[in-house]
């Protein structure tokens, strides 16, 4: 504790001196938060005690007592046996060790894994690339050109000595990165589109948007990629077929688009209506106002509900199960449908559910940091 | 009643200029708000040059009056010119006029993710296409003529609100419009900061800029106007010098509102 200055001017004002070790730091907070009442203080002991005791209980099952690999069969089945003795007491991580590459490419030749590896790895470094804003002028459409074009190649095959391999044997982490990436990539324009749209005083586009969003908005998305699957054969000419995939891709795009269109018509909602004033008093024009005042602004204060949408829509993507796709979640179910591996569900799970989380939780970090620097002219 | 009615200074001398056309003509203009009749048979003459301060109670459309100059509002009946070039629902006609009215707002309407800097040549460069090096240029030269060339890189939100205004007059000049509108700019300012833009905008008369200025500051209006024009419930009531309109008001609702502003002086 410190001493009181000695020299304290006579005429009555003080200098200022350290705050009491009571009032700060870490004993302070812990009084203040948790320790500041009876009821305060047995609360914290009985949920603490309770934590304590869960936190034993996942070390002891997920690692303490998991068994991580099973020995294979002369004919390669695994013997599970020795995971199902131990009754759920401990995870039987074996399932991931042996089904993670089934589970990751889906029935993707397994020779060739190394194409789809590359392509989750380019597609990550996509996303970093694109997050960075120095980045963020015209060079961005050729990286994503180029990219894009690479994943394309080492999907398919066919060229580069590379061997073919048909839609119908991609999937996991792949299927989920293309369509959350391609539906976000121009569900999001699209949204701004129709955002402004249905701002606009020109009665058909208005009429328009509001339609399209009204309508997207209406029906569920498994419903829609229903629709999508067994609906646009029917409307397209005899002999045109589109495959799947895309099918899938176009309903993502269409149902990303309505919801964020929304969340965008939000932020140019609660921009100042003397913002748009200042604007058109200068002489800009429309489009000139619109990118330059209006849509910088408008689109920071929807950050977070922008973000929670993008996060939404990429777990989304695991509803094109119903279509007969095989994204990552799906191919997680179907790994433990063997004889061998069923009843294993919660360590499958948790496995592909660590994969999401890290994407999400990175979006959800990334649009933190973003929020601060684009806001950094708030700041005084 | 005159000795109330303190000037801040000197009186700008006219630069009216009678031999161009008018700046702006109001010719019967007549406005709604749904039901609401905002303006009455508004009559006006600007001539280039000319300094015009509106005066009069809250609701007397007198910022609606100015803000249907520059189409901010859009007026149902009577013309509108500005410049000669009629205020019509032609958009090439209206970014013509946008382009050479410059508009200052009660609160300021800076843009406030862009630097002091870029609000400035924001305009110039996008709609005059200047090159971005003589806009920065023109730019700290306003910013100097109203006294803060030091803030240019900083953002609206670190200024107080007297700088902010400043900096929202500045910006308005850097089009180099012919007509400059306040809409009460100090009403929104703290008294200290109140002196500084007024300063601005005598000195902005004093180079002979037709101006319109809704305000309620009537010691500028004494300094600067070439005339007051006093509204009430949408029409013009009263018009004149600022001797005339504050030593001789003729109607009562002209006495009523100035014993209103001496009361609260």
């Amino acid at each position: 504790m410190s001493d009181i200055t000695a020299n304290t001017p006579i005429h009555g004002s003080s200098a200022p001196r350290d705050a009491p070790m009571a009032t700060t730091g870490l004993i302070a907070w812990l009084r203040a938060n948790l320790f500041s009442g009876w009821l305060s203080t047995a609360v914290t002991l009985l949920l603490g005690y309770l934590i304590v005791r869960a936190v034993i209980g996942i070390v002891d099952w997920a690692f303490i007592n998991a068994i991580w690999s099973v020995p294979l069969s002369p004919t390669g089945v695994a013997q599970t046996q020795v995971c199902r003795d131990l009754q759920g007491a401990g995870a039987c991580w074996a399932v991931v060790t042996e089904k993670h590459r089934f589970m990751l490419f889906g029935t993707y030749p397994y020779e060739q894994h190394w194409r789809p590896a590359i392509v989750c790895l380019l597609f990550i470094g996509l996303y970093i690339v694109s997050a960075m804003r120095r980045f963020w002028n015209w060079t961005l459409i050729p990286i994503w050109a180029v990219t894009l074009t690479a994943i394309g190649i080492l999907m398919w095959g066919g060229v580069l000595g590379l061997p073919y391999v048909p839609q119908e044997r991609w999937g996991g982490l792949p299927i989920t990165l293309i369509l959350a990436t391609f539906g976000l990539a121009f569900a999001f324009p699209l949204s701004i589109v129709v955002a402004l749209g249905r701002r606009s005083n020109l009665p058909a586009i208005k009429v328009l948007c509001v339609v399209y969003v009204e309508l997207i908005r209406g029906v569920p998305l498994i419903s829609l990629l229903f629709m999508a699957s067994v609906m646009f054969p029917l409307f397209l000419p005899e002999g045109m077929n589109i495959d799947k995939l895309l099918r899938a891709q176009i309903a993502i795009i269409l149902f990303a688009g309505a919801y964020l269109a929304e969340v965008v018509r939000g932020g140019l909602q609660a921009l100042p209506k003397g913002q748009y004033e200042a604007a058109d008093a200068m002489g800009l024009s429309y489009w000139q106002k619109t990118g330059l005042i209006i849509l910088p602004q408008a689109l920071r204060l929807v950050i977070p509900p922008l973000v929670n949408t993008f996060i939404g829509f990429f777990k989304d993507t695991s509803l094109v199960l119903i279509i007969g796709i095989f994204d990552l979640l799906t191919a997680g179910k179907t790994a433990i449908v063997e004889p061998a591996w069923q009843g294993f569900g919660v360590e499958v799970y948790v496995f592909v559910g660590l994969i999401y989380l890290c994407f999400c939780f990175a979006m959800s970090k990334y649009s933190q940091g973003l929020e601060a620097e684009l806001n950094r002219h708030r700041r005084r | 009643m005159s000795a109330a009615i303190e000037t801040l200074g000197v009186h700008v001398a006219s630069s009216v200029r009678t031999d161009a056309p008018p700046a702006i003509v109001l010719d019967k203009v007549n406005k709604w708000f749904g039901a609401l009749h905002v303006l009455r048979d508004v009559d006006l003459q600007v001539a280039l040059g000319e300094r015009v301060v509106v005066c009069g109670p809250s609701g007397s459309g007198k910022s609606t009056m100015i803000r249907c100059i520059n189409r901010l509002e859009t007026h149902q009946e009577g013309r509108i010119l500005v410049d000669g070039i009629e205020l019509t629902d032609d958009v090439r006609a209206l970014d013509a006029i946008r382009r050479d009215v410059g508009m200052v707002f009660q609160s300021f309407n800076l843009f406030p993710h862009l630097t002091i800097l870029e609000n400035c040549t924001l305009a110039p460069i996008w709609v005059r296409k200047m090159p971005k090096k003589h806009a920065e240029e023109l730019a700290m030269e306003y910013l100097t003529r109203v006294r803060i060339p030091e803030q240019a890189k900083k953002y609206p939100g670190q200024l107080s609100g007297g700088q902010q205004q400043r900096v929202a007059i500045a910006r308005a000049l850097c089009m180099k419009p012919k007509i400059m509108l306040f809409d009460e700019p100090t009403s929104a300012l703290d008294p200290e900061m109140i002196k500084e833009v007024l300063d601005t905008m005598v000195m902005l008369a004093a180079e002979g800029m037709t101006m319109i200025c809704v305000t309620h500051e009537m010691g500028f209006a004494r300094q600067v106007a070439d005339r007051v024009v006093f509204m009430d419930r949408g029409e013009i009531v009263e018009s004149g010098t600022p001797d005339q309109v504050f030593n001789d008001p003729k109607t009562e609702r002209l006495k009523l509102f100035l014993s209103q502003i001496l009361r609260g002086h």
